[in-house]
């Protein structure tokens, strides 16, 4: 079995030493340089989730990815997620086909809503709409990677009539996922498609998903499609030791989280559901490298994974803290990862 | 009514699979059934809620004791009331601009309320929406077990009252029975118990100090 392993970011606004917030514009710089260190690194895949907050300044991804494929010559670039429902899948395609040329095909796309929702009214969406524009979108998505002239009509935009969309695809198909987020009908919609499963996992016990994992399988197996990756998407935080991560991701997470909580509806973190979530059975991967080995390990061989990404970062963060963590993980979770899964 | 009482499980998105989960494993025959064929949740059914039967919405209604509403809340306007008629509805959903979009029908008072309303020939009970759908299942636990959470359940029916806060404490929760739909605001996004899990005595707690519980 070969296993992947990558590095996720939603641009977190790094903090400074005291604390303080950086610049947008400097967390975008210090993401190009994570991604370019996390080449050096080990890692197999980076990857930039769109956001459109302050604390998450992060809504043009793929133009910082291009900027990271001329930087490096092995590592795979892609979104994480791509916030399809209020974006034009021709534009999806065609930016991250660009993306593919630039650095000599190493694009993903991972499509999804993240749990980003403010894109939905800055480009004049009704969030009640979500489910039939991602629907109609990522079926006119899976015809655009197929590659050749597209045909297609439907609300979400305006048809095309055997519109050859450019550029082409050089090498082989550019791999493309679902993230999902627990709603089984969107395991059968990544299966339907032909499209590789992203399991987000950010609370609670990442085992609960492993009959998502057998149903996209079998759904695939249904739809007549060969079987087809599982990826693991969790946050996290690697340090040299469970303390100092624990100490450095801690505040961060219960800022962020607190501040978001109403709107996304996650509960007020406290001492005890952090330790709860940093434990083995919950859905955050902080602590030493072998801490975090160990659960990336066992959670993939639970739900059948063979694809795990870390959601490094948090908001307020300082850039140092999360270089110290990609050269952990790239220079000892993931070898040691791999080791324990033989 | 015990655990012999049918469920029909209207949902399978996010929560109405744990739901209808939890519910095979307290020992509730349970149905579950989308706006569509039940061929099309057969294999989601068989693999994610073993035990259960996926069906026509009208057939799972008709054969139920209590049905759960777990659709969102934007697709309650599509569900024909006669359809609920007579029946014990279960509204596990909520009303979460911030999260889902806002809605015009909803915009002035509780979301349950109004979906009773709308629903004039069955019972309401608002339960099960308060508990995020990722924790509902893994933080259930039998009565009487040290770290057992509660559950809100709110009614204008003490007797429908009653049936579903037996059916929340069957699937691992204590129950807090609210006297109306009217005080079960306090179970909304915004109020102090949704999105989080607590033992009974915070519960009461939480639920006592908030202005909303004051009718």
């Amino acid at each position: 079995m070969t296993y992947t392993f990558g590095l996720d970011t939603f641009g977190d606004r790094n903090g400074d030493a005291d604390g303080k917030p950086l610049s947008h514009a400097q967390t975008i710089r210090n993401v190009a340089e994570e991604g370019a260190f996390a080449e050096q690194a080990g890692v197999d895949f980076f990857g930039i989730g769109e956001h459109h907050t302050g604390y998450f300044p992060m809504p043009a991804g793929d133009v910082v990815l291009a900027a990271i494929a001329a930087r490096t010559e092995r590592i795979r670039l892609g979104s994480a997620v791509t916030v399809l429902s209020s974006d034009d899948p021709v534009r999806v395609f065609q930016r991250y086909s660009t993306l593919n040329a630039i650095s000599g095909g190493r694009a993903e796309v991972i499509l999804g809503r993240g749990s980003s929702i403010e894109s939905f009214p800055l480009f004049g969406y009704d969030l009640a709409d979500y489910e039939e524009l991602f629907e109609e979108k990522a079926t006119l998505f899976a015809e655009l990677v197929k590659g050749g002239p597209v045909t297609w009509a439907g609300k979400a935009r305006a048809p095309l009539l055997g519109q050859d969309v450019v550029p082409h695809i050089e090498d082989g198909p550019l791999p493309v996922w679902i993230g999902v987020g627990g709603n089984p009908q969107s395991v059968i919609r990544a299966a339907r498609l032909g499209f590789s499963l992203a399991l987000a996992i950010i609370g609670g016990p990442p085992a609960r998903f492993a009959p998502y994992s057998q149903l996209f399988q079998a759904a695939l197996a249904q739809f007549g499609h060969p079987p087809l990756p599982v990826m693991v998407h969790s946050p996290g935080h690697v340090a040299a030791t469970d303390e100092q991560a624990k100490a450095e991701f801690w505040p961060r997470w219960r800022d962020i989280i607190t501040l978001i909580a109403p709107e996304r509806g996650f509960a007020i973190p406290t001492e005890k559901s952090f330790d709860r979530e940093t434990g083995p059975g919950g859905a955050l991967y902080v602590g030493s490298p072998e801490t975090v080995a160990q659960k990336i390990a066992a959670n993939l061989r639970v739900l059948g994974g063979t694809r795990f990404d870390l959601k490094y970062g948090m908001p307020g963060l300082t850039h140092e803290q999360l270089m110290t963590n990609i050269e952990l993980y790239g220079g000892q979770v993931i070898p040691r990862a791999r080791e324990l899964l033989g | 009514m015990n655990e012999q009482s049918r469920l029909a499980v209207l949902g399978a998105g996010h929560v109405g699979p744990v739901i209808a989960r939890l519910a095979v494993k307290a020992g509730h025959p349970v149905a579950i059934a989308t706006s569509g064929d039940p061929e099309k949740i057969r294999l989601i059914t068989e693999l994610v809620i073993p035990g259960a039967q996926p069906r026509w919405s009208r057939e799972a209604v008709a054969d139920a004791d209590i049905v759960v509403l777990a659709i969102p809340l934007h697709r309650f306007g599509r569900i024909d009331p006669g359809l609920l008629d007579g029946k014990l509805v279960v509204d596990a959903m909520n009303y979460w601009p911030a999260s889902d979009g806002a809605l015009e029908a909803f915009e002035h008072g509780g979301s349950s309320e109004i979906v009773a309303r709308r629903l004039a020939g069955s019972t309401v009970v608002k339960a099960l929406n308060h508990i995020g759908y990722h924790e509902l299942e893994d933080r259930a636990r039998p009565a009487g077990a040290p770290d057992r959470q509660a559950a809100g359940v709110a009614g204008d029916d003490p007797a429908a009252v009653a049936t579903v806060a037996g059916l929340a404490s069957r699937i691992g929760y204590d129950p807090v029975r609210l006297a109306s739909l009217r005080a079960g605001r306090v179970l909304e996004p915004g109020g102090p118990v949704f999105g989080t899990v607590l033992p009974l005595p915070e519960f009461e707690r939480a639920v006592r100090e908030d202005s909303r519980s004051l009718v």
